[in-house]
């Protein structure tokens, strides 16, 4: 059988689930999945140890339409379980390597590559994805497109609404998560379900060593700071790695301890958890068969379900003691396997989802203090020691004293050259727990 | 919850749509440190410094201990704040040269709760807090300066006098120290 990207015949088996309905399909499944599996437009964040196997599973699940984005290249530590580089791609960017070479095998899927920072793009941007995958080690980042999505949510607009589905792996764990923005819990309802890593005692490093880490964390912290305080440490820069290994070794022999190495000495320099290829392997899967189910509503999807024995009828996520839909999936690898799926409820006072902004007109000319006291005819904002801030301002903070008479002067000035048109204003009030936003409209 | 997701991305989507606001918004993180600032009980002896108060991230915390072997001091304590708070704790620095057992000669504070039992329930005043303490309750048993532990710990008396000529800019055991007296 001749296999070309048009046929058909490499999606025979895909076909079978995108052409017939099954149990779990849903009512408005119906004729013509195949072109919206081929229109959705995916974005995949990261094309790491779990991007290189996201991209290979979604092209081979029939989407046809990817963007990554990953700022690195390729370093030789990665070929190990990065399948898709080989040596001779070291030093080049990830994400056009990747897309290379998913594309090479996969005729018919066309993949964007971006060499830059999430942060670099724009809501725009965002805004012609379907969905967004992230395969990322970086907490910072995770956050930062969730923020994002959750933000760009318009109830208008359908189309605003962008599920976000993230993979995590740490050795031999991981999750798969997906999140409905506003819908559902998101990253940062979530984020007390990553144990931020237990630091070593200061004082351990400074005194009491015990294990080869400790010496390496000792030449890292202490150290360097003491003798090469001028330098800023590279971690990329071999001589700077070598000097801080030739430390933590000598102090190592100190102390009677054994096993630090160079490559110990990178990897907790640079923070390296160890990867697992297989761990990656099993997370992407879980990942993009999710977005499979998304983009086809074959079967449902994390997130995207009522939980069972709940009147769909009167079903409201929100309420306080309503279950939330399973959302979150978690692998445990390492002590023979384990994998729980549940539902993480979204937090009311999440900072990110629990409070969006109102919408609120203002008089160019009013004066911050003028709109400061029209929030005490606001039910909801009775402010006693009012701090209100934009993404890039200081407007005013009551306190502490310092900042307030850094700020106290914002008062006298009119709004229109206070801030911009569309922003956002956020105030706090210690008698308030939650704080009140507003995306202020001048006229 | 059940139409979350309709078939809508099959329809090209007008790119006039949504065009909202692309202005930076409040991060998360600026949000709570917003927050935990205007709830800072700050006493007589403590003071901030913003260099810019549009970054509010970054600030410096003076302590003028009013009892203690540290009294009629004043130490400058620089707070960097990331992105990541409160996932991580703020990162916290004397900038003075000290004799202290919890704090070395440059400027690592030894607390608890700035490094393993960090939480993000825990707020800037937990850490102002702590520092405040360090100054009235300098802590042998944790040392990061040894030299100063084990004075404090085998002769209060030496402990202290030296904790008095270090403060006045002198040196103890030939290193010198900064003057922090008012
Ligand atoms: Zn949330």
């Amino acid at each position: 059988m001749a296999v070309n990207g048009d046929s058909r015949a490499r999606w025979r088996y895909m076909d079978h689930i995108l052409t017939r309905p099954g149990a779990y399909t849903d009512p408005e499944w119906g004729e013509g999945i195949i072109g919206t599996l081929e229109n959705a437009k995916v974005l995949v964040i990261g094309a790491g140890g779990l991007g290189c196997e996201i991209l290979k599973n979604l092209a081979l699940s029939g989407f046809k339409s990817i963007d990554v984005i990953d700022m690195d290249t390729i370093d030789v530590s990665n070929l190990n379980r990065q399948f898709l580089f080989r040596q001779s791609d070291v030093g080049k960017p990830k994400a056009s390597v990747a897309a290379d070479f998913v594309m090479k095998r996969v005729p018919g899927c066309k993949i964007n590559a971006h060499v830059c920072k999430i942060q670099d793009k724009d809501e725009e941007f965002y805004m012609q994805f379907s969905m967004v995958i992230c395969g990322l080690d970086s907490i910072e980042a995770r956050r930062w497109i969730n923020a994002l999505l959750v933000g760009m949510v318009d109830y208008d607009n359908d189309d605003s609404l962008k599920p976000l589905i993230d993979g995590g792996t740490e050795g031999f764990k991981g999750q798969s998560r997906v999140v409905i923005p506003r819908m559902t819990s998101c990253i940062e309802c979530q984020l007390d379900m990553h144990a931020p890593r237990a630091a070593v005692p200061l004082c351990t490093l400074a005194t009491i060593p015990r294990q080869p880490q400790h010496c390496i964390e000792w030449a890292h912290i202490i150290k360097w700071e003491e003798e090469r305080k001028d330098i800023q440490l590279d971690t990329d820069d071999p001589e700077h790695i070598t000097w801080l290994y030739r430390t933590a070794l000598k102090r190592a022999q100190e102390f009677g301890i054994q096993g630090v190495t160079y490559s110990m000495t990178q990897g907790v320099v640079k923070n390296i958890i160890p990867a697992i290829a297989s761990t990656n392997a099993i997370i992407a899967a879980s990942c993009c068969n999710e977005a499979f189910k998304i983009a086809t509503s074959s079967a449902p999807a994390l997130a995207n379900t009522i939980p069972e024995g709940v009147d769909p009828e009167t079903y409201d996520p929100d309420e306080e003691f309503a279950p939330a839909p399973n959302n979150y999936m978690l692998y445990t690898g390492d002590n023979s396997i384990y994998t729980f799926t549940f539902g993480h409820k979204k937090k009311p006072d999440c900072p990110v989802c629990g409070n969006l902004p109102k919408d609120l007109t203002v008089p160019g000319d009013q004066t911050l203090q003028e709109l400061i006291e029209s929030f005490a005819e606001r039910p909801e904002a009775q402010l006693k020691k009012p701090s209100l801030s934009t993404g890039g301002k200081t407007l005013f903070f009551s306190s502490p004293e310092s900042l307030r008479q850094q700020t106290e002067g914002n008062l006298r000035k009119k709004m229109r050259d206070l801030m911009e048109d569309g922003e956002e204003v956020v105030v706090t009030d210690p008698a308030f727990p939650t704080e009140f936003k507003y995306t202020i409209h001048l006229t | 919850m059940l139409k979350i997701w309709s078939m809508k991305q099959q329809q090209q989507k007008s790119e006039a749509a949504a065009g909202q606001s692309k202005k930076k918004k409040v991060t998360a993180a600026q949000l709570r440190v917003q927050k935990d600032l205007s709830e800072l009980s700050l006493g007589s002896t403590m003071k901030t410094h913003f260099p810019n108060p549009d970054d509010i991230l970054n600030f410096t915390l003076t302590l003028t201990p009013d009892e203690g072997l540290y009294k009629g001091g004043i130490f400058n304590f620089t707070f960097a704040i990331s992105q990541n708070f409160p996932h991580e704790p703020p990162k916290v620095k004397c900038r003075e040269k000290i004799y202290h057992p919890n704090i070395d000669l440059e400027g690592n504070v030894c607390l608890n709760i700035l490094r393993e039992d960090w939480k993000p329930v825990l707020n800037l005043n937990a850490v102002i807090v702590g520092l405040q303490f360090l100054f009235l309750e300098p802590n042998a048993s944790d040392p990061l300066n040894k030299e100063a532990a084990n004075d404090l710990m085998t002769d209060r008396d030496r402990f202290k006098r030296n904790v008095r000529s270090a403060m006045a800019g002198g040196s103890v055991k030939g290193e010198s120290f900064d003057r922090v007296m008012k």
